[in-house]
Parts: C-alpha cells; sequence; structure tokens
C-alpha cells in the first residue's frame, strides 16, 4: 500500500489516466468525484486549508508512475469543490484555494459543541486561544485556519450565540459566548 | 420487358454503383441526359417486326464510348428496363440532322441506322435536356469512323506476338482534341491562345491535329508495352520461383500492383460527362474505391485515395473539391461506400457494413494485454495491431475513448490511452473489497520466484463478477494480472494464476512483494 506521509494512498493512484483530466463526459464525472474525495480526505486528515495551486501539493504528482497534475486539472478539480461549497476560492486569479473539509455551519457547530463541553457558556475567549490555546488542543479546532474560524464565527454571532469585539492587542479579537 | 428489350439489343453490364463495364480499351466520349431511343422497321428490312421486340427506352441516360452507344435507366432500382449498348461497329449510317422549321419545335434528334442480326432498324435518339447535340453529333461521326473496336482487337492479338501495329489510315482517332472546346484558365488557357494562333492558318490547324493523333496512337502504344511488362514479370517471377529471393519477388509484386493500378481506362471527364461529372465521377470513384478499401481494412484515408484515385487516372486529374463533392453524392445512389467524418474533422471512406464494434473489440483485446494494462497503448502500438495508418488509428482510439471504453493519459511520455476502469473503480474502499472477496475464497498462494506469478485458488460459489472485480483491485494497486486463459474467468472456476508485475519494476523483488502481499490478506 502506497502512503503519503501517515496516509494511505487509494488504488487508483497508480494508474496513469487518473492524472489526465478526461475529456469525456461520464468518464470525467467519476475521475472528478474520484479527486473531490480523496483532495478532502487528504486534508481532513493532514490539517490542511490552503491549497496553493502554484505550489507543490505532494497529493498532485506521483512519483511513482510519475505523472503529475498540470495546472488546469488542479483547478478543474478544485473549482468542482467550490461549485459544490467544500472549497473557496481566496483570490480573483484562482491561485489559492481554502479547503471546507467541514462546512461552514459544521465548524459552527462543533465550536458550540467546544464551548459547551468545556463549560465556556458565558466566558470571553481571544479568537487565538480557540486556535492555540490549551483548550482546544486534542479537538479539531486546534489550529484552525483563521478565516475559517472567523467566518464561523461570525455566523454564529449571526444567530446571537456570540458577540465579537476589538481586543486590546490590535491583531486579535474576542468572543464573548452567550449560547 | 426486360428480356423483350435484349432481343434486338445487346444487353449492357452495368457495376453496383450504375456505371457502364466498359470493354478492353473503350473510352467514354460524351454523355447525354436524358435521352429516349426509339426504334422504327425500316421498311425494306423484314416485314414482321414485333413491336415488344422495340420497347420505348424513355428518359435514360445516352454514353457513348469508342466502341458502343449505351443508353442505361436513369434510375436502376425503380425503372424496369435494362441497360442496353449498340455496338458502333453495327452502325451502317448516320442521317445528316434534318433542318426544317418543324425540327425547331421538336426535341433534337439523331437519327442512325442498325443493322445486327440481319435486321436493319433506324434508331432515333431523342435528346429531352440541354446538351450539346452538336458535340455529340461530332464525336459520334469520330468514334464511327474511328473504328477503334477494330484497333483494339488487333492490338489484343498483337500484344502476344510482339508486334505493335498502327493503323496510319485513321483519320478521327483524336478524342478529346477535335472539339476544341477548351474553357480553362492557367495551362489551358495558354492552349487556347496557341490554339487561336493555329486557327489563323488552316493548314498548320491540320497539321496540329495530326501530331494530336499520332500522340494518341503513341499513348496506346505505352499501355501495350506496360502490359507486356506485366506479363514478363508475371511469367518471370512463376519460372524463377524456386531460386529467386524474397526480397526480390516483393518487388516485383510490387511493381505488378503499380503496373495493375495504373489504369482507369475511361476516366470520367468534364469535357465527356459535361453536367453530369459529378455524378459520373461519384459512381465511378464508388467502383474504384472497392479494392484498396479492402485492402485497408474497411475504412481509408480521404487523402489517400484522392492520391490513388488520381494517380489511376493519370492524366485526367481532379480537384479535392471535385473528390468531395463526388463523395458526398453517394448519399444519393445506393452503393455499398459512404464519407465519414470523425469528431476531430477527418475525413474517410468506408463500406456502410463496416462496424465500429468489430474494431472497438479488437481495440479492447490490445488494451487488455498485461502490458497495455502496465503502461497504456500508442497510435502507433493500435495501427501495427489493427493494421491500418496510425492516423486513422488514433481516430479509432477517439472515438473508443468517447464510448467509454478507454481514457487518456498525457505525460512527457507521449498520448497513451488505457483501459477505462474509471467506472470501475469502488471510491468507498476496494482495498476492504478485495479484502472481503479473497478471504472470503480459500487462498493458496504457490510461490514461484522465476515466473513472477502465484496461483490464488477460489471456492467454487465464487461469482464471476467478484473474481472480476478482485482481480482489479489488484490491478489497481498497482499490479497486473493475467487469467489462466485468455477468456474471462468462467463462474465454475476453481484457481486462477496471476501474473503479478508492478507498474515501473518487473524485477523479482517485486514479485515476492507480490505473494507477501496477498498472504497478508
Amino acid at each position: 500500500m502506497q502512503k503519503l506521509g501517515d496516509f494511505k494512498l487509494p488504488q487508483f493512484f497508480n494508474y496513469p489516466p487518473y492524472f489526465t483530466l478526461q475529456p469525456v463526459r461520464d468518464t470525467r464525472e467519476k475521475q472528478v468525484q474520484l479527486w473531490k474525495e480523496l483532495i478532502l480526505d487528504y486534508c481532513r486528515t493532514q490539517k490542511i486549508f490552503v491549497i496553493g495551486l502554484e505550489e507543490e501539493f505532494p497529493l498532485f504528482s506521483n512519483h511513482l508512475i510519475e505523472r503529475s497534475l498540470s495546472n488546469e486539472a488542479r483547478e478543474a478539480f478544485l473549482s468542482v469543490l467550490v461549485s459544490e461549497g467544500r472549497a473557496e476560492w481566496l483570490d480573483r486569479g484562482h491561485r489559492k484555494c481554502l479547503i471546507l473539509w467541514h462546512r461552514i455551519q459544521d465548524w459552527a457547530d462543533i465550536l458550540l459543541h467546544f464551548v459547551r463541553d468545556n463549560g465556556f457558556e458565558d466566558s470571553v475567549m481571544t479568537v487565538e486561544e480557540i486556535r492555540t490555546g490549551v483548550e482546544s488542543r486534542g479537538t479539531e479546532l486546534h489550529g484552525i485556519d483563521r478565516t475559517i474560524l472567523m467566518r464561523a464565527l461570525k455566523l454564529l454571532e449571526h444567530k446571537g450565540k456570540l458577540a465579537i469585539f476589538k481586543g486590546t492587542s490590535a491583531d486579535d479579537e474576542g468572543v464573548k459566548f452567550s449560547v | 420487358m426486360s428480356t423483350a428489350t435484349t432481343s434486338f439489343f445487346e444487353p449492357a453490364s452495368v457495376t453496383s454503383s450504375g456505371r457502364p463495364v466498359l470493354h478492353q480499351a473503350e473510352v467514354e466520349c460524351h454523355l447525354l441526359s436524358p435521352v429516349d431511343l426509339e426504334t422504327e422497321p425500316t421498311t425494306t428490312a423484314t416485314t414482321t417486326i414485333n413491336s415488344l421486340d422495340f420497347p420505348a427506352l424513355k428518359s435514360g441516360l445516352g454514353i457513348l464510348t469508342t466502341h458502343r452507344l449505351l443508353w442505361l435507366p436513369s434510375n436502376a432500382t425503380t425503372d424496369s428496363s435494362s441497360p442496353i449498348s449498340i455496338p458502333l461497329s453495327s452502325v451502317t449510317h448516320i442521317f445528316s440532322p434534318k433542318k426544317s422549321i418543324k425540327s425547331m419545335f421538336h426535341s433534337p434528334r439523331i437519327r442512325f441506322q442498325v443493322s445486327m442480326h440481319s435486321r436493319s432498324v433506324v434508331v432515333t435518339l431523342v435528346i429531352r435536356g440541354k446538351g450539346d447535340i452538336d458535340g455529340f453529333l461530332t464525336k459520334f461521326w469520330d468514334c464511327w469512323r474511328g473504328r477503334a473496336w477494330e484497333i483494339g482487337n488487333d492490338s489484343g492479338g498483337g500484344s502476344s506476338s510482339g508486334s505493335v501495329p498502327v493503323s496510319g489510315s485513321v483519320s478521327g482517332g483524336g478524342l478529346y482534341s477535335s472539339d476544341g472546346s477548351v474553357r480553362l484558365v492557367g495551362v489551358s488557357g495558354i492552349l487556347r491562345k496557341e490554339q487561336e494562333m493555329w486557327e489563323s492558318t488552316d493548314k498548320s490547324l491540320q497539321e496540329a491535329f495530326h501530331d494530336l493523333n499520332a500522340l494518341m496512337r503513341k499513348a496506346k502504344e505505352m499501355v501495350i508495352l506496360a502490359e507486356k511488362m506485366r506479363q514478363k514479370l508475371l511469367s518471370g517471377s512463376s519460372s524463377q520461383s524456386s531460386s529467386g529471393n524474397d526480397e526480390e519477388m516483393g518487388s516485383k509484386e510490387e511493381m505488378q500492383d503499380w503496373l495493375l493500378s495504373v489504369g482507369i481506362v475511361s476516366p470520367v471527364t468534364k469535357e465527356s460527362a459535361g453536367a453530369m461529372y459529378h455524378q459520373q465521377l461519384s459512381r465511378q470513384l464508388a467502383d474504384f474505391v472497392r479494392i484498396p478499401l479492402e485492402k485497408a481494412g474497411g475504412m481509408i484515408n480521404l487523402i489517400d485515395i484522392y492520391c490513388l484515385f488520381n494517380r489511376a487516372r493519370g492524366t485526367e486529374l481532379i480537384s479535392p473539391e471535385d473528390l468531395l463533392q463526388a463523395c458526398s453524392l453517394w448519399e444519393k445512389f445506393d452503393v455499398p461506400v459512404m464519407l465519414r467524418k470523425f469528431d476531430s474533422g477527418v475525413k474517410v471512406i468506408q463500406n456502410k457494413s463496416h462496424s465500429d464494434e468489430e474494431v472497438f473489440a479488437r481495440i479492447k483485446n490490445l488494451v487488455s494485454k498485461p502490458e497495455a494494462l502496465r503502461s497504456g497503448i500508442t497510435a502507433s502500438d493500435a495501427a501495427m495491431t489493427l493494421g491500418i495508418a496510425p492516423a486513422m488509428a488514433k481516430e479509432h482510439l477517439l472515438s473508443a475513448e468517447s464510448k467509454g471504453l478507454l481514457c487518456r493519459d498525457i505525460s512527457p511520455d507521449g498520448f497513451r490511452f488505457f483501459i477505462n476502469l474509471f467506472p470501475e473503480i469502488n471510491s468507498d474502499d476496494i482495498h476492504i473489497e478485495l479484502f472481503s472477496h479473497f478471504t472470503q475464497s480459500a487462498i493458496k498462494c504457490q510461490s514461484n520466484l522465476d515466473r513472477p506469478g502465484f496461483k490464488v485458488a477460489l471456492r467454487r460459489d465464487d461469482r464471476k463478477r467478484a473474481i472480476q472485480k478482485s482481480l482489479l483491485g489488484l490491478f489497481c494497486n498497482g499490479w497486473n494480472f493475467q487469467p489462466d486463459s485468455d477468456t474471462d474467468p468462467d463462474p465454475g472456476l476453481s484457481s486462477l494464476t496471476l501474473f503479478c508485475v508492478r507498474w515501473n519494476d518487473t524485477d523479482k523483488a517485486s514479485s515476492s512483494s507480490a505473494i507477501h502481499y496477498t498472504s497478508t490478506l
């Protein structure tokens, strides 16, 4: 079984046509489906939030069979993820892609669970504390991408579950939970 | 009706595409359509002429050749009349056209007397459509007086004896030159200017035509010479077959092929066919392509046919435009060939009976071979297997791809095709599926490191599908497999031998790891 770090690669990863964008519709649909699942799976296990198209991404090339995805193919697969709400382009030029292996709504739910589990219902935390603090260690929130976290927090703020305010330092913000 | 028609006139044979079958050295000179052929018995001839002997031959195609006058029904499928021919040798007199006021309102007619089977009739050719009647009449006279049938018979006998007779007394041998109706620019335009110069002096004009006639006769000699060479080669190869080496034989056969393929004796030309040029060209092409098409396996590139066809026509070349038009006219005729356009824009000629399924089956066979499973196939691989041109093979591969049979792999190595496994890939996890199938079966691995392969024993209740899926799982993980026989594993199969080759490495180390891999299952 071929591995990428501690990630088990699927069987078809050694199938050379998997790395060429297929022009025939049915074949392409299946190929896109396989790539979508693989990208989400890989990002979830490896805690990868952003894929840069111009940067080296281990999943997009297979040294064993000497194949790698073209930029066109990379953009095509990521675009499908974007259209299904499982990713977002971070820039207009489609060079950086934010991968949402949990949707924003799901991240918000995870956040609420975290708050309830730790008894933070009426507490105040900074955004950085949530991302890197001792409390979040061992949970999915640990090391979460700031952009995604802010989006989840804004969603909850909109629902009245918390309030975001400017913190003392310019680069951090505070969160007042009121679950 | 048709039997009655043949009672006086000779029947004419036509090809499947409706072109007349010409005799040796017979050349078409003029075509007219539509024409009627009316017959009236002469008063001096036999008194009892059954009207059934001369049925009305209405609105057909009139073809004048150097040897015969042919009448073909315009639509062979619906018309009950069958094609007939009148040998020019049996024409005893051609009447001069009557100039009268009455004739101005009539369709133009050409009357001539024919005597065959000790009977004599006057035949009237009624030209219903617009056509070059004067031109036709001139040609008619030329051909009749040319007595080409006599020359043909003489030279046929002469080729075996070795002497080439040239009858010097013939005045009307020139077929394409005497009417001077050149309507082209370029080289032809220069020729026309030349001709205008000739016309200034009647005498030099006569001389010029004399030269052309001599040239025509020389051309005939050349044909006879070519025929003789072919005969010599044929006899030579049979006598030396024991001593001559294969290469020599090969080149001789090739030479024979060339000589054989040189001749379309009577190419359809704009001059002879006039308005029916494309229609007749189309029919002639349909007859011509049959042999090359057979050799090429039922499909041939349009460009190849263009070259072959023009080479066979010799000097009467056609333009690509004409060829395309001739091909596109096939839809309207009942011919066994058709023009096909691939998605990529490549145009080919193929038999109507040609089926893609057969080609696909062969391609599938090719890509299922162990080597092809591992590294795919290229267009030239397919070309070699299918025995066709690489460009054509690529078209087949692309259409097989669009059918979902193949998928592509573009890499620095080039453009390759693989068998399409995408529909078979179970995205959940093949590994688990493979695992369950193989553990349900009693697995016995027989290691044989000399031959990278191992035997898997499967219980009888294993379904064919399950076996295939298991094999596929192995394949997707980088192993190739080959069942015991070339056929699919059958449901009652008790064991399979798998030859395992890992993608990009085929050494013994990998085969030992192959065995290790399955035994962990």
